[in-house]
């Protein structure tokens, strides 16, 4: 634990607030915050968990992105994986969170296993694998969502699946790709009432950048002025990432900085993308809660691996479910709205009973802003 | 006894059958060789379908029941049996009750081995001496293999609450203090350890424990007690949101102050648990008048289950019912009750 208590240190984290404190005085007129975007929910969680907006001056707004990985996938998704469990006799297997998430008719995952589907929570996807490869007579899928953290350890399975030569296992892919999706946030910056709020920087992502380095964000420096600081989920690195960022923008700089150079490098992790390239392909678009399709932003099973790709093996029934039209995750994924600006949080809406997906996940801003933060609006 | 039957229970190699279940020869040899021979006393010897009880003093009764189901069956710690017996000593134990009589449920799965069950039934037996109380009804059924998960153990008991001795959660008043008895969250993760293997390099153990030696020492030192709970499924932080709520009040915690082992405090940033929300069966919260809370935190660290006790808090005013926290940061966060399921059948 020393080396998590170190970046939790107290001291420090009021020397660094009081550095962020010094920075905006008086660097912009009122009214006009710095505002920068978290990518990921992990950040967000963290900000929240650890009362950094306690430490933070009014001139700093922190936005929360769309980096929760239940959260971006779009209602049509969980519908086709609940229907997957209900109208075939198989196994389906995923993350704790996905279990929650609402899909359409009110059901979740959750919901149709106490109704007789075959659902199971695992903690890794390896665990799927075991029960396929234990069960010889039963057909289990194995529900993968996620970023580029998530991603390689579902290379790896298939890769198992394939050399245990099983025939009972497959994967319904959900991959999504950070780098697609900053860009689109980027397009979209400063568009608007319902659109992305301008914003003057990002605080880029910790263990998704530990795989695909950081020359992938390289584009959000050169091509549209932003800077984006790569940083850790502890508080330190957050207060640190901020504190850079301001320093980028008053100097009127924008590059790509890492703060987390303890476990993300340029190149990131070159073993771990090559096993996605190998089994992977990207899809040609890829619908994201929020921020629509997105060309090129997910990921499908190549075709040599079409033995153990779900959406091949079994017919998965398109949904033409509706998301509540008052539920305001797609603005509050885009960064547009901030939870409280929903009608329906924290009253219909709460983790025991969300609506939005956003309010399921520790990652999702509803539930992290409901479960941390929702003192300040009473 | 044992001559009322031709060959004694195999207890090393035998497994529980239908017939354990069925009211005939074999359950009754099961109960006199196991159950009865463990928990041996005047009220189950008596060998009636009740036990007879006299109460030996005058005062209130409190009486409680739980259900145990916890996967797996044995942990770093302790088992099933143990836990089934501090579960509801200390749940009898916490309205300042002093426990007398547990009953004992047993639902068995036939296939079950008796040597585990023999386990069981020992460290029940020993928990029960340990916390003063007698196990003196009890109950065997046997379900088909598949029907159930080894074995599910109900326990209900009865205490006696001596006149003047008045713990409730509407006796909490702004301006008391918020004690912890120990460190968070050490017996989920032990469960959570067994069942997904993890190892540590020093091992934590479930804190499975009756409180009532505890509870007892506390009412003796003369501090105004005001409320007691233990911290059981959904943690401290569920514990507090049910207290805040039906008391009407809110609460402020310390992180800094809250003691939670580095082991576990590891485990929970691995797997993204929080031990604030993680169960404990061998830890209570208490609340008294904050002037008085010196004295009873040194009370409590006098003894052998509340040797790491810590302040961690106050209660105030608050509408909300709310229970805040000022973090190690120094920041201010909500509190708030545990949402859906952290671990699935932890006790």
């Amino acid at each position: 634990m020393k080396y998590i208590d170190s970046f939790r240190d107290n001291r420090l984290a009021q020397k660094l607030a009081a550095a962020i404190r010094q920075e905006v005085q008086g660097a912009r007129p009122a009214g006009q915050p710095f505002r920068f975007m978290e990518f990921c929910g992990g950040h967000t969680h963290a900000i929240f968990r650890f009362g950094l907006p306690d430490l933070l001056p009014p001139e700093i707004k922190m936005i929360h992105g769309p980096g929760c990985p239940v959260c971006v996938l779009p209602m049509a998704k969980i519908d086709a994986a609940i229907g997957l469990a209900q109208r075939y006799p198989l196994t389906l297997c995923t993350y704790g969170d996905m279990m929650r998430v609402p899909g359409g008719q009110r059901l979740s995952l959750l919901k149709a296993k106490a109704a007789g589907a075959d659902v199971r929570m695992v903690l890794s996807p390896h665990d799927a694998l075991m029960l396929a490869k234990d069960n010889p007579e039963r057909e289990v899928v194995f529900f993968a969502i996620g970023f580029e953290t998530t991603t390689p350890p579902t290379a790896v399975i298939v890769k198992q699946a394939q050399a245990l030569g099983l025939k009972n296992f497959s994967v319904f892919c959900n991959h999504v790709l950070t780098p697609p999706a900053l860009k689109w946030l980027l397009d979209a910056s400063g568009s608007g009432e319902d659109g992305v709020p301008p914003l003057d920087g990002f605080v880029g992502p910790s263990h998704v950048s530990a795989i695909i380095g950081t020359r992938p964000y390289e584009i959000a420096a050169t091509g549209y002025g932003k800077p984006v600081v790569i940083t850790g989920f502890e508080p330190l690195d957050v207060l640190q990432a901020i504190l850079m960022l301001v320093r980028q923008v008053k100097a009127g700089r924008a590059v790509v900085e890492n703060e987390y150079a303890r476990a993300v490098t340029a190149e990131g992790n070159v073993k771990a993308q090559a096993l996605m390239a190998e089994v992977f392909d990207f899809r040609d678009t890829f619908e994201w809660r929020g921020l629509g399709w997105i060309p090129h932003s997910a990921l499908k099973l190549k075709d040599v691996y079409a033995a153990f790709d779900a959406e091949k093996r079994f017919a998965l029934e398109p949904s033409a479910a509706k998301e509540n039209p008052a539920c305001q995750c797609p603005a509050i994924l885009r960064g547009a709205k901030s939870p409280e600006e929903c009608k329906l949080f924290g009253t219909v809406c709460t983790p025991e009973n969300p609506i939005g997906a956003c309010m399921v996940s520790s990652e999702g801003g509803c539930a992290a802003w409901y479960s941390y933060g929702r003192r300040k609006k009473s | 006894m044992t001559n009322r039957f031709e060959r004694s229970l195999d207890i090393k190699n035998g497994r529980v059958d239908m017939t354990h279940g069925s009211g005939g020869r074999a359950m009754a040899q099961l109960i006199d060789q196991l159950f009865a021979k463990a928990f041996d006393n005047p009220a189950l010897a008596e060998g009636n379908d009740q036990a007879r009880l006299a109460i030996p003093a005058a005062g209130r009764l409190a009486f409680s029941t739980d259900s145990y189901v916890i996967s797996p069956l044995f942990f770093a710690g302790g088992n099933i049996g143990s836990l089934a017996v501090h579960g509801t000593v200390n749940d009898v134990a916490l309205s300042g009750a002093k426990p007398l009589w547990l009953s004992a449920g047993f639902i068995l799965e036939e296939g079950f081995p008796l040597a585990d069950l023999e386990c069981i039934v020992t460290s029940m037996a020993k928990a029960a001496q340990d916390c003063g109380v007698q196990i003196v009804t009890g109950d065997t059924k046997v379900v088909e293999k598949g029907k159930a998960d080894g074995v599910f153990i109900n326990t209900a008991g009865v205490g006696l609450i001596e006149a003047g001795v008045d713990l409730s959660v509407h006796n909490i008043r702004a301006g008391d203090a918020i004690i912890i008895s120990g460190t968070l969250g050490d017996h989920g993760v032990a469960v959570m350890a067994q069942r997904e293997g993890l190892v540590f390099d020093e091992p934590v153990l479930s804190d499975s424990a009756g409180l009532n030696g505890l509870i007892e020492a506390m009412l003796a030192s003369g501090v105004t007690l005001h409320a007691l709970r233990d911290p059981t499924r959904g943690g401290l932080a569920t514990s507090l949101n049910e207290m805040a709520q039906a008391a009407g009040v809110g609460m402020r915690l310390d992180e800094a102050a809250i003691p939670v082992r580095a082991a576990v405090r590891g485990v929970c940033e691995i797997l993204g648990l929080d031990p604030l929300y993680i169960a404990n069966e061998g830890k209570l919260i208490a609340f008294c008048p904050a002037q008085q809370a010196g004295k009873l935190l040194a009370v409590m660290r006098g003894h052998v289950h509340g040797h790491e006790a810590a302040i961690i808090g106050e209660v105030v005013e608050d509408d909300h019912a709310f229970v805040e926290m000022t973090t190690t940061l120094g920041g201010h966060r909500m509190v708030d009750w545990l949402a859906g399921e952290q671990l699935p059948r932890i006790c």
